[in-house]
């Protein structure tokens, strides 16, 4: 377990800016403490510093995650944003999109949302921002990218991909193996 | 040959009257059939199916030759038929479709095993032509009562086993109408050896089924019931082999089962396990409440209610359209999937908001999730476990319901407090032999023996040590471990922790949980402390939820008594001039000790041989100093 290196840093907050913004300080100071993030085995971990301490202590053969796991970096070194992170980027999500209870199931098995499953979405999306997905009843399904800006998804016709599939909670059932 | 000879005495008469040969009784039936038409042809066969004739010639012919019209007279008087009952079985069984097994070993008393064969073949066509017989039945119904129940009972007990013979022979001669469920209990009688070895493999389970009960039954009240002659051990030993056989054990377990549990429970406890426990989850409070829970899934289509009084968190989920495992709800981390036992052992943890904790044994994670959300997401919690494959699914678990102050290990839990140690509180959840969870792993009745129930044992025994030495007895808020199982067995539960309490300072503190059994403060030769009152133990089929067991100890020092094998803290209570070394390196402690160890020198004191080692240590000690 090591700290990221300057480039490393970059690249994940990056990823984080596209769906949270500036709001990335707030994750990283919260009132309850300080919080940081932490490489381990190619995966960025977020864990606060009194965690930290107790992790530091576990051999590192045996530590399998230390705090809660952000997402990996591939072996190009491109940060992949996994859905564990999911919690966290939620409250702190700029730009949000809300999905029909019908194809609710549907993104959850890892489709793209169709302009036919779209409730209601943030004004002012940029096409390929990265966008948050939720249910009606307000609770974070996963992440995505839209495909067409506000503006556009008002016109295009039904069945027309609006938000590009990311991550989503199905995946907690789907890909439970590869978590770790 | 002999009752077709009787069967051909008694149509004789009638046939060659109409001029036609000799035929077989099936022949003869469709002959009469043709004869007389639907109405009177059976009812003429029904007797010469059975080869009662002998009971029976004189109404035969009378049947035969004049038709139905004439019978009918005397089918109308019911009255007469009953008494003659008893005496001829053989007869009025016939026409009865349903109990011609019961005839077809009376059939075979009477020693005629060809007639059985073409009997079998009537009694299928009496079958089909039902009116006249019907009728027949219908007539001789209220003679029947009687010994229909007596042929019900046979057929469930056919075995070619004299026991149930004797039993028809006796019920015979008492009549028809007693209560036949006493009959059976005061005349159960233990089959010999060359029984046992006659009977039918596979097994009738009916017959076992109803040999169990009749033998607890005796062995409930055994000096009335018992039978001249044959031991307590011979009814016990007949009684593992059904139960055995009924039930899919092995006779180990069984024997250890039998060991545990008075007979009805045991018979409790064995019929629990066949039947699932209800599905439960628990509400994950760091993201919503149960109220809010409950009506969601209800929204889906889910019949659910609160778990009990004593959870707040819980809730029993009786039926649902939609998978469990599967809804938004599940996959937004808002509850886990978790058996109603699984929520005491933390219950009784009861960690406390920015402690650090231990879980040794934590895969899946329902039991590491459980704390957290107690904790609030504040303090330390050190999840391990000694399987990388089962790790996966707690970080899952972890993950999905939002925990955040857990750190995820892959250590043998048996490296712990040279690994880290000074927790708070520790939560073990030993790898046991799973004889409390039957239901879920039917597997466990036949592929434990002796040797898995002690090397679990052993490995208990030293994970629960590890744990122990882990604690940092002087935390303020803490120094409690909690040892649980899902196990009923002794070796696994009462024995480890009676080997916990002589190995290092600790003592039984109440678990805080109200309901549930007390473990055993003995069992068979071996004696515990008195303290193992404090533990508890669940049952399916008491409590409805896995068999499990629960122990919290509390540690008082954080010193580890040396060099004694077997009675660390008693010893040196109980022989205090001899142990000056140990009482200047802890003297507070010491003090614990002997408030602690009082009790243990009370249970020390009938055990003569512990007696002995003690002078013999106490005579080394001063070479030690």
């Amino acid at each position: 377990m090591r700290p990221l290196t300057e480039a490393e840093t970059r690249a994940v907050f990056e990823k984080l800016g596209k769906y949270i913004g500036e709001n990335i300080q707030l994750l990283v100071e919260r009132p309850d403490g300080t919080y940081c993030f932490r490489l381990h085995r190619d995966r960025v971990y977020y864990l606060s510093e009194k965690l930290l301490k107790l992790a530091a202590s576990v051999p590192r053969e045996s530590l399998v995650a230390p705090g809660t796991c952000f997402g990996k970096f591939t072996k190009s070194q491109k940060f992949r944003l996994s859905v564990t992170a999911l919690d966290f980027l939620a409250p702190y999500a700029k730009y949000k999109v809300w999905v029909k209870p019908g194809s609710e199931q549907s993104f959850l098995y890892g489709n793209h949302v169709l302009k036919s499953g779209l409730g209601r979405i943030t004004e002012n999306t940029a096409q390929y921002q990265g966008v948050v997905v939720y249910s009606m009843a307000d609770v974070p399904l996963g992440f995505g990218v839209a495909a067409k800006s506000t503006q556009e998804c008002r016109k295009v016709d039904p069945l027309a991909i609006v938000v590009f599939h990311q991550a989503d909670v199905g995946e907690y059932v789907r890909n439970e193996d590869t978590l770790t | 040959r002999g009752a077709r000879g009787r069967l051909t005495a008694a149509c004789l008469p009638t046939e060659p009257e109409t001029g036609r040969k000799k035929l077989s009784s099936h022949g003869r039936k469709r002959a009469a059939k043709r004869r007389l038409g639907a109405g009177s042809g059976p009812a003429g066969r029904s007797p010469l199916g059975r080869g009662g004739g002998e009971r029976e010639p004189p109404g035969q012919t009378a049947r035969g030759q004049s038709g139905f019209s004439d019978g009918n007279s005397k089918w109308l008087t019911p009255a007469k038929a009953k008494k003659t009952q008893p005496k001829g079985n053989h007869v009025e069984l016939s026409s009865d479709g349903e109990v011609e097994e019961g005839s077809w070993e009376m059939e075979e008393e009477d020693g005629s095993s060809e007639e059985m064969v073409d009997d079998y073949g009537a009694s299928s066509s009496e079958e089909e032509e039902l009116l006249p017989i019907e009728k027949a039945a219908l007539k001789q119904k209220p003679d029947r009562e009687g010994l229909s129940e007596d042929d019900s009972e046979e057929e469930e007990e056919e075995e070619a086993e004299e026991a149930s013979k004797q039993k028809m022979g006796q019920k015979e001669e008492e009549g028809p109408d007693l209560q036949l469920n006493l009959d059976i209990d005061e005349q159960f009688k233990l089959p010999t050896s060359e029984e046992i070895e006659k009977e039918d493999i596979p097994p009738d389970l009916h017959v076992i089924h109803q040999r169990i009960q009749g033998n607890m039954e005796v062995l409930q009240d055994f000096g009335v019931k018992r039978e001249e002659g044959r031991s307590r051990q011979e009814y016990l030993a007949l009684l593992r082999r059904d139960m055995a056989a009924y039930y899919s054990y092995s006779d180990f377990l069984l024997t250890k089962l039998m060991d545990i549990f008075p007979l009805p429970e045991l018979v409790k406890f064995l019929e629990a396990n066949e039947v699932p426990r209800p599905v439960t989850i628990r509400t994950n409070t760091l993201k919503t409440r149960r109220r809010d829970l409950a009506q969601a899934l209800i929204n889906r289509g889910v019949n659910l209610d609160p778990l009990g009084k004593w959870s707040k968190t819980g809730l029993v989920i009786y039926d649902s359209t939609v998978p469990i495992g599967a809804t938004p709800e599940y996959l937004a981390g808002h509850y886990m999937l978790q058996g109603a036992s699984s929520l005491l052992p933390v219950m009784a943890l009861a960690p406390q908001e920015n402690e650090r904790i231990l879980d040794m044994c934590c895969a899946p994670g329902g039991k590491t999730s459980y704390i957290a959300q107690l904790m609030k997401n504040t303090g330390m919690i050190l999840a391990n476990d000694s399987s990388a494959d089962r790790l996966r699914s707690v970080v899952g678990n972890l993950h999905r319901l939002g925990v955040t102050n857990a750190v995820v290990s892959n250590c043998d839990g048996r490296q712990f407090p040279k690994i880290l140690g000074g927790f708070d509180r520790v939560l073990l959840d030993a790898p046991c032999s799973g004889t409390g969870v039957i239901s879920k792993d039917p597997a466990v009745k036949t592929n434990k023996d002796e040797m898995d129930i002690l090397r679990c044992a052993h490995l208990q025994k030293e994970l629960i040590l590890s744990a122990i030495d882990s604690v940092n007895a002087a935390s303020e808020t803490g120094g409690y471990i909690v040892y649980c199982t899902c196990s009923i067995m002794v070796e696994e539960n009462e024995w480890v922790v009676d080997y916990a309490l002589k190995k290092r300072n600790v003592r039984l503190v109440a678990t805080g949980l109200d309901f549930g059994k007390e473990g055993f403060t003995r069992f068979k030769d071996r004696r515990f402390h008195p303290s193992l009152k404090a533990t508890r133990r669940f049952y399916p089929h008491t409590h409805n939820m896995d068999g499990f067991f629960i122990a919290k100890f509390k540690k008082f020092s954080n010193a580890i008594p040396q060099a004694q094998k077997d009675e660390g803290p008693a010893v040196e209570a109980a022989a205090p001039p001899a142990v000056p070394d140990t009482v200047t390196t802890e003297p507070p402690p010491k003090k614990k000790k002997l408030e602690g160890s009082k009790a243990d020198q009370e249970q020390k004191l009938p055990q003569p041989a512990l007696k002995k080692k003690r002078s013999l240590q106490a005579q080394r000690r001063p070479l030690k100093a």
